[in-house]
């Protein structure tokens, strides 16, 4: 059976990662740019798999880094989100041009 | 540490002890405890003092027929190098035990003295602690292992002085005083320093006894090193010794740093009496005897010099003495002249067989001065407490009025003016007979100046006691028991101190000298001294115009004489007009546009607007933030690749 070359593989983790920077950049609202994030997380974890299988297949670290990200990013995102209700709070809204009291 | 040693120790550490206690309680404690530990703290400290000189002089001292000198106690404090270091410690020798008795005994007598005259001060318990201050200054000053270690307890001194002048702190004059008197010991000090620099430079060591060995042995390196290279015709070594003397002659008040002294009497007059006999003013003698022999061997020609600045000072000062009217500033005068003898007499001293009497009879005459000075002022004291004033006009016919203070008055008198068989008379033929065997000039400069000195003395004396007929009847001593003991217990040293056979004890070499007695020598300082006496006599004795016509006759030259040889008036003049208009505006003005203008607000107007510049990109904006780090990845990445392609 004929395998799907890297190269594809590595496309698709490309586009992924500048969809979620456009998004990051181009969202006012939290969520969405937390989830344009979370996009970018996982653009680098299907990276880290596709090398993993490719270059070493008998090695497990990549697998392993990508469970860490997992964990990391889901850490992170409960910190976000209370961040994100907290803003709601205080401001009302959850529009990130709305919300720039924190500067000089 | 046998009980000499600790005893030595306790001699410095009880008074700052007491300072620290009464400095830190002076609020709680009441004025007349304060006083009583005060006092009763250095009356322990002067039989502790008189035990350890009995131990020295009569035991431990002694080693082949010479006094040595002991180390009672010796740590090093501050390293610089393998050979240099600062060290802490007490040392014993001829001069350094005689000037501790001359010391606690003072001391102890101002001590106690002060219960009465102090009596209902507000500070009275603040007055104590800075007495026991500067008793500690001086103590250490003395026992000083280490030229440095000097000099910092000769700082001290500089310190507690300036607290004790300006003890009247709401008195304008007493305040200048005080300032003036730092100012002045200050600037000469700064000799001093430069001058232990370059000695320890030389002798690449701060210990008194090594540098006092390498700088005079034939042949050492050290000071053939030294002594190589001159400026303006004296050695590296001589002036490294006369900048030490500079700082001598400020505590010690000579010509031209006197003006301090004379004006140190705004502090309370015990204080001055302490000033004046024991402590401050005699340690500009003492250090130059410490580096005696250095003087004496290596540098003969800054000895010389310091001969007759000596010798200068000791008659400008009695001339000025015999016109003043403020009983203490006729004292202060009279000080600046016997430190001078003291002056000159070590530097008439040499070194070689029988030309050593100047130093012992120097030492002689501090010990001798300290009992009478204290005396005359304490006796000072006792009348301006009486009488409330200074000046010689308020006074006249108080015989009556203050009798233990008239007797008193009278045996310092005599004694300072030279007559036998009192103690000043002993010490002050020694000085003159040491200067007539070296040097003629000093001799009768001196010879003329103890002949003024007994005028003065004695103008005093008559202008006090006598001259108006005795109007007050009442006694004022009954109630001041504290002030007429001190008194009577320092008449015994200025009676009979002469007594002792001085030149058995201390010496230049440490090994005894018999100090010539020669009759048919006293003969004509000793009728100098009653010439003076009579003149006075005829003058003060009663309310006459004799001294009035006098003093038309003189004219111009008792006008100069009265206001002190315009020396403070050539001293403003050139601190006012000259520095001030030629260095201080200058500074002032190079410091108020260069240093502040441009250098501090330079800096401060250039940081304020680049923060103005840059603080826009703190918008609060997170998306702009991540921008910036997006574009510096990418930058990043754009410099890899170029590295790697």
């Amino acid at each position: 059976m004929e395998q799907v070359p890297l190269s594809h593989i590595l496309i698709l983790s490309s586009a992924l990662f500048f969809l979620g920077i456009y998004g990051f950049f181009s969202r006012r609202n939290m969520i969405t740019m937390l989830m344009s994030i979370e996009l970018i997380l996982n653009s680098a974890n299907i990276n880290f798999i596709a090398f993993n299988k490719y270059l070493f297949p008998h090695q497990l670290e990549g697998v392993f880094f990508t469970m860490f990200i997992i964990v990391v990013a889901a850490a992170e995102v409960s910190l976000s989100i209370a961040i994100i209700i907290n803003l709601y709070r205080r401001f009302n809204t959850i529009d990130i041009e709305d919300t720039t009291t924190m500067k000089y | 540490m046998n009980s000499y040693e600790l005893s030595s120790l306790l001699i410095v550490a009880l008074p700052l002890l007491s300072f620290a206690f009464l400095i830190l309680l002076n609020k709680q404690l009441k004025p007349r405890v304060a006083g009583i530990i005060g006092t009763l703290t250095l009356a322990t400290t002067a039989i502790l003092t008189f035990y350890v000189a009995s131990g020295y002089f009569f035991g431990f001292g002694m080693e082949n027929g010479a006094y040595v000198h002991h180390i009672a106690l010796q740590f090093q404090w501050l390293k610089f190098s393998d050979n240099l270091s600062i060290d802490l410690g007490i040392v014993l020798d001829p001069i350094s035990v005689a000037l501790l008795i001359v010391i606690t005994v003072v001391s102890t007598m101002v001590h106690l003295y002060s219960l009465n005259y102090m009596h209902g001060e507000e500070y009275f318990a603040r007055y104590y602690a800075y007495l026991s201050l500067f008793t500690f200054s001086m103590l250490g000053l003395v026992m000083a292992v280490n030229i440095f270690q000097m000099y910092i307890f000769w700082e001290l001194v500089g310190v507690s002085s300036f607290l004790l002048i300006g003890f009247y702190f709401t008195k304008p004059s007493a305040i200048a005083a005080a300032k003036k008197a730092f100012i002045v010991t200050r600037f000469a000090d700064l000799g001093f320093l430069i001058g232990i620099l370059i000695l320890s430079h030389g002798a690449k060591t701060l210990d008194f006894f090594v540098m006092i060995q390498r700088l005079t042995q034939a042949g050492s390196p050290y000071l053939a090193h030294f002594t190589a290279t001159s400026f303006l015709g004296l050695s590296t070594l001589s002036w490294a010794l006369l900048l030490v003397f500079a700082g001598g002659a400020g505590k010690s008040a000579m010509f031209p740093l006197h003006i301090w002294l004379p004006d140190a009497m705004e502090g309370p007059t015990p204080v001055s009496a302490l000033i004046h006999a024991a402590t401050m003013v005699v340690a500009g003698v003492y250090l130059v005897a410490r580096l005696f022999p250095i003087f004496a061997i290596s540098a003969p020609d800054a000895l010389l010099i310091i001969a007759y600045i000596g010798a200068f000072t000791a008659l400008f000062a009695a001339v000025i003495a015999c016109t003043q009217t403020d009983i203490k500033r006729v004292l202060a005068y009279s000080t600046i002249s016997q430190i001078a003898y003291m002056m000159f007499a070590l530097g008439v001293s040499g070194w070689g067989e029988g030309q050593t009497e100047g130093f012992t009879a120097s030492i002689f005459h501090l010990f001798t001065h300290a009992f009478f000075k204290a005396l005359l002022f304490l006796g000072a004291g006792a009348i301006i407490h009486a009488i409330n004033s200074n000046e010689m006009k308020d006074m006249g016919g108080l015989r009556k009025a203050l009798p233990i203070t008239h007797i008193t008055f009278l045996v310092a008198c005599l004694s300072i003016s030279g007559i036998p068989p009192f103690s000043g008379f002993f010490s002050k033929e020694a000085i003159l007979s040491a200067a007539s065997h070296s040097n003629m000039l000093v001799y009768y400069v001196g010879l003329f100046t103890s002949g003024l000195t007994a005028f003065y003395m004695f103008r005093l004396y008559f202008r006090i006691f006598w001259y108006k007929p005795v109007q007050d009847h009442h006694n004022h001593e009954k109630h001041t028991w504290a002030m007429n003991s001190a008194l009577l217990v320092l008449v015994l040293g200025a009676a009979f101190a002469g007594l002792i056979p001085f030149g058995s004890f201390v010496s230049a070499t440490g090994s005894p000298i018999i100090l010539p007695f020669n009759p048919s020598f006293s003969v004509v300082p000793v009728s100098f001294g009653l010439i003076g006496i009579f003149l006075a006599y005829y003058f003060f004795s009663k309310e006459s115009d004799r001294a009035d016509k006098t003093v038309a006759y003189f004219g111009g030259f008792y006008r100069a004489a009265y206001h002190k040889f315009y020396i403070d008036e050539i001293y403003l003049f050139v601190t006012k007009k000259v520095i001030f208009n030629l260095i201080g505006r200058p500074a002032a003005w190079f410091d108020r546009t260069v240093v502040n203008g441009i250098l501090i607000n330079g800096t401060a107007v250039v940081t304020e607007a680049g923060s103005e510049a840059i603080k826009p990109m703190q918008s609060g904006k997170v998306q702009s933030y991540a921008m910036f780090f997006l574009g510096g990845v990418l930058l990043l990445v754009a410099l890899l690749f170029i590295q790697f392609m």
